[in-house]
């Protein structure tokens, strides 16, 4: 008895610093981009203005695009190392197809086409193969370079249509149209994995994969869907990318796998899959770039940059760890 | 050897709890040197988590630990193996990679100056150790190697190296052949002698008569008491750890049988079990009893379609049916409950609702597109007919406690209506009141004429819940029993293969 009742109190005790702990959980990536914003207006005078706030946001669009895919990927349990590639190589089909004189929406549609052509062989290699999706995707990053490089011939492709560039570079009532892209592509995203079949067998698979094919999931064929999403999606960044630079450039895209693998990991999905969610993704795509874009209004060294952006990712994270 | 009236190890008050459910409430254990301690009591009754804090696995809450009078905190395993405290765990935590001496070493090698590891050494001390155990392993041997009995001979080994003053041993007995056992219980005699204490954790209650001066009981958390073993018949014992009889615990009823639902004949997987046949009707439980390793889980899993079978047909209402994975069971109309909840049954990450729509998600949409409210409703009436201890549907079913947690499970197969339902020990972990409720599930369903295969571990829920019990030993069917002529005894002996031989 004596000892139910200490233990009574003790968790009396604990109960405003439990609900603090619960609050801190659920948005603490929200609070914190709050503060990094409150931060940096406070630091820097043309931080909070509308055109400084568009120019962040059509920044981050390319890395949010991508980073949409990759929440897929890593909700199920994987990774894709490739998205860099991806990008290039479908840029560079893109390109290429538009530079011959085809229509924007076949170019388009044959970048999208080659995007879901080398996430189907990733999730191929991965569900088949049984192939660990690091390495399925490290291979698939090699490769994309390199028919990238032999496609181009490692040089840039150029001469594009205004058209294209438009969705580049282009604006609509002052919203550049890549943060429209990116709007659309985190709508679709949220839908498909709050509302329909496909987001509970993403999240069921990450979470526990042989409870899920126990369940009469076929588990094969939805992890290799998430390849194929983050495949499309590169290929929409790559769209971006190539009319934004009115080229395609052989080297677009190298790295982007890791700061697309920050922003979902920011946005608080465990790398273990299973849990996390897609708004959260856009906000740690968001908090990567305003640091990006804080430290330059700062005229902060761009060699310390580097360092202050992973410093922060990681405490981020360390954060995140010590709550759960 | 330290004073009488000083025990060598002594727990006082321990509690502890998990989100959602007290695992133990103010118990006690008190282990003097040179005794062996049997600590017995159902599944779920809290033997393993009361291990687990003498191990340092987890912290308590309150209580005390005193090791020769002097009250210790027992921060890390490390530090319980500093202590003088080991435990043989019933998953046996080893590297099969590494060799016999380095399993036993590990963490704490030999080293030579320069902290270089002194493999003379290693393998010399490790050779002696087993020598002195009486078993001729050869420590250089790779342990993934050995045998499961050998691999727990080992483990034994590593206990004693470590000069333990405390040796817990969590059911070292259920992958040990009858020899192998009478050997081992040889090893805790010698370790009794030299003045070790000895905590014996086992579901086998003739051993505890064989083997041990005290046992201490536990039901549901709570400390029943200590009892010489000299002044204790095992109708007594059972009775303590049950705390009610038997009969009031099993709400078995006998529901007319229908028609043969499931038929299956000559199932075969090389690995596991051959030529297994039986016929289930409706509304008939099948209990399916055999000791561990002998292939009653897996032939549940291959009906299922999750191991593929080797030989053999399937019959569901006398039609041939063709199961090649879960998917393919579930869309004929066969459930299976898994033995392992937690890595098999449940998606612990989500939510009440989505685990318990998982199976029948698709039924639920339109285009891919989630029904919610419809989704809804089903939820609420499976909380509220199976009375599930969740706030709400979204609550993460990792935070749920054993019970409950089954019975997202049980509602889960519910959903699909399925005519089969294979149940692999169904109650394991969970405790005695969310068991009587699994039981009157069961017996709902079969009066809806629900065929039920149930492989169980439990003997008692064996005797109290099925209308017939086949019993399996070495991946072959041995006997069958109807409800009214099955005991304890014919079972057991059946599980241990004896039944031609002996008598």
């Amino acid at each position: 008895m004596q000892f139910s009742r200490v233990a009574g109190l003790a968790t009396l005790r604990r109960l405003p610093l439990t609900r603090l702990r619960n609050v801190l959980r659920r948005f603490g990536i929200a609070i914190a981009f709050a503060l990094l914003l409150v931060v940096l207006s406070v630091l820097s005078g043309s931080f909070l203005t509308i055109s400084n706030l568009l120019n962040i946001a059509r920044q981050v669009s390319i890395n949010a695009v991508i980073a949409a895919g990759m929440t897929f990927v890593i909700l199920a349990g994987g990774i894709d190392l490739s998205v860099g590639s991806v990008l290039a190589f479908s840029g560079a089909v893109i390109a290429g197809l538009l530079a011959a004189g085809r229509p924007v929406p076949v170019g388009i549609g044959g970048g999208l086409a080659v995007g879901a052509l080398l996430g189907l062989v990733n999730g191929l290699v991965i569900t088949r193969g049984r192939v660990q999706p690091f390495i399925a995707t490290l291979g698939m990053l090699t490769i994309g370079r390199g028919l990238t490089l032999v496609y181009t011939d490692g040089r840039p492709i150029t001469g594009l249509p205004d058209a294209f560039v438009w969705l580049g570079a282009g604006e609509v009532f002052r919203i550049p149209v890549p943060v429209l892209i990116m709007m659309l592509v985190f709508l679709a995203s949220y839908v498909i994995l709050t509302q329909t079949v496909v987001g509970r067998y993403v999240y069921a698979i990450g979470g526990n994969e042989e409870a899920a094919r126990l369940s009469g999931v076929n588990v094969a064929a939805y992890k290799t869907l998430v390849y194929v999403i983050s495949g499309v999606v590169s290929a929409a960044s790559a769209v971006i990318l190539t009319g934004r630079l009115n080229s395609a450039q052989p080297t677009a895209g190298v790295g982007f796998e890791l700061d697309a693998i920050a922003a979902v990991v920011l946005g608080g999905t465990t790398l273990a899959g299973g849990e996390g969610s897609i708004g959260g993704t856009i906000l740690g795509a968001f908090i990567i770039g305003v640091i990006n874009n804080g430290l330059n209004l700062l005229n902060v060294n761009p060699f310390y940059q580097q360092v202050v952006k992973g410093a922060v990712i990681l405490l981020a994270v360390l954060l995140d760890r010590r709550l759960r | 050897m330290p004073s009488v009236d000083v025990p060598l190890l002594e727990m006082k008050g321990i509690t502890k709890s998990f989100p959602g459910v007290r695992a133990l409430q103010d118990v006690s254990l008190e282990v003097g040197a040179g005794e062996v301690h049997a600590l017995v009591g159902e599944n779920g009754a809290g033997k393993s988590t009361l291990i687990r804090i003498l191990g340092g696995i987890y912290p308590r809450d309150a209580g005390q630990i005193l090791l020769r009078g002097l009250p210790v905190e027992v921060a890390s395993p490390t530090h319980a193996r500093q202590l003088g405290i080991s435990i043989i765990h019933q998953e046996l935590n080893q590297v099969p990679a590494l060799s016999v001496a380095e399993n036993i070493f590990l963490g704490r090698e030999p080293r030579r100056v320069g902290g270089l590891v002194d493999w003379d050494e290693i393998y010399a001390r490790a050779g002696r150790l087993l020598a002195d155990l009486g078993v001729s392993i050869d420590p250089r041997r790779r342990l993934g190697t050995l045998t499961v009995a050998e691999q727990q001979l080992v483990e034994i080994a590593k206990a004693l190296s470590a000069d333990a003053a405390v040796v817990v041993m969590d059911e070292p007995t259920a992958p040990l052949t009858l020899e192998e056992t009478e050997r081992l219980f040889g090893f805790i005699r010698d370790l009794r002698a030299r003045g070790v204490g000895i905590i014996y954790i086992t579901h086998r209650l003739q051993e505890v008569f064989k083997t041990a001066d005290r046992v201490t009981v536990l039901r549901d958390g709570q400390y029943v008491g200590t009892y010489a073993i000299a002044g204790l018949t095992m109708d007594e014992l059972i009775s303590l750890m049950v705390g009610r009889r038997l009969t009031e615990k099993f709400p078995k009823e006998d529901v007319p049988l229908g028609p043969p639902v499931l038929d299956v004949r000559g199932l075969t997987v090389q690995e596991f079990f051959r030529d297994v046949s039986f016929i289930l009707r409706h509304g008939e439980i099948l209990g399916i009893a055999g000791l561990i390793g002998s292939g009653k889980a897996e032939v549940a899993h291959a009906i299922f379609g999750a191991t593929p079978l080797d030989a053999g047909e399937i019959l569901l209402d006398g039609r041939p049916v063709s199961i090649r994975s879960a998917a393919d069971a579930i869309a004929l109309g066969i459930g299976l409950v898994t033995e392992d909840r937690k890595r098999l049954g449940l998606v612990l990450s989500m939510s009440v609702r989505a685990n318990i729509t998982l199976p029948i998600i698709r039924r639920l949409a339109v285009a891919l597109f989630i029904r919610r409210l419809e989704e809804t409703a089903l939820i609420t009436q499976a909380i509220r007919d199976l009375d599930m201890a969740v706030t709400s549907p979204e609550q993460i079913v990792r935070n749920l406690s054993g019970g409950t947690q089954q019975k997202v499970v049980v509602a889960k197969w519910l959903q699909t209506r399925a005519r089969v339902l294979l149940m692999v020990e169904p109650t394991r972990g969970i405790d005695v009141g969310a068991k009587v409720e699994i039981y009157h599930l069961m017996v709902a369903l079969a009066r809806r004429g629900v065929g039920i295969v149930m492989v169980s571990s439990e003997m008692e829920e064996i005797l109290g819940m099925s209308d017939r019990i086949l019993v399996m030993h070495e991946g072959v069917i041995t006997a069958e029993f109807p409800r009214a002529q099955a005991t304890q005894e014919g079972i057991m002996a059946s599980a241990a293969g004896r039944v031609r031989s002996a008598v």
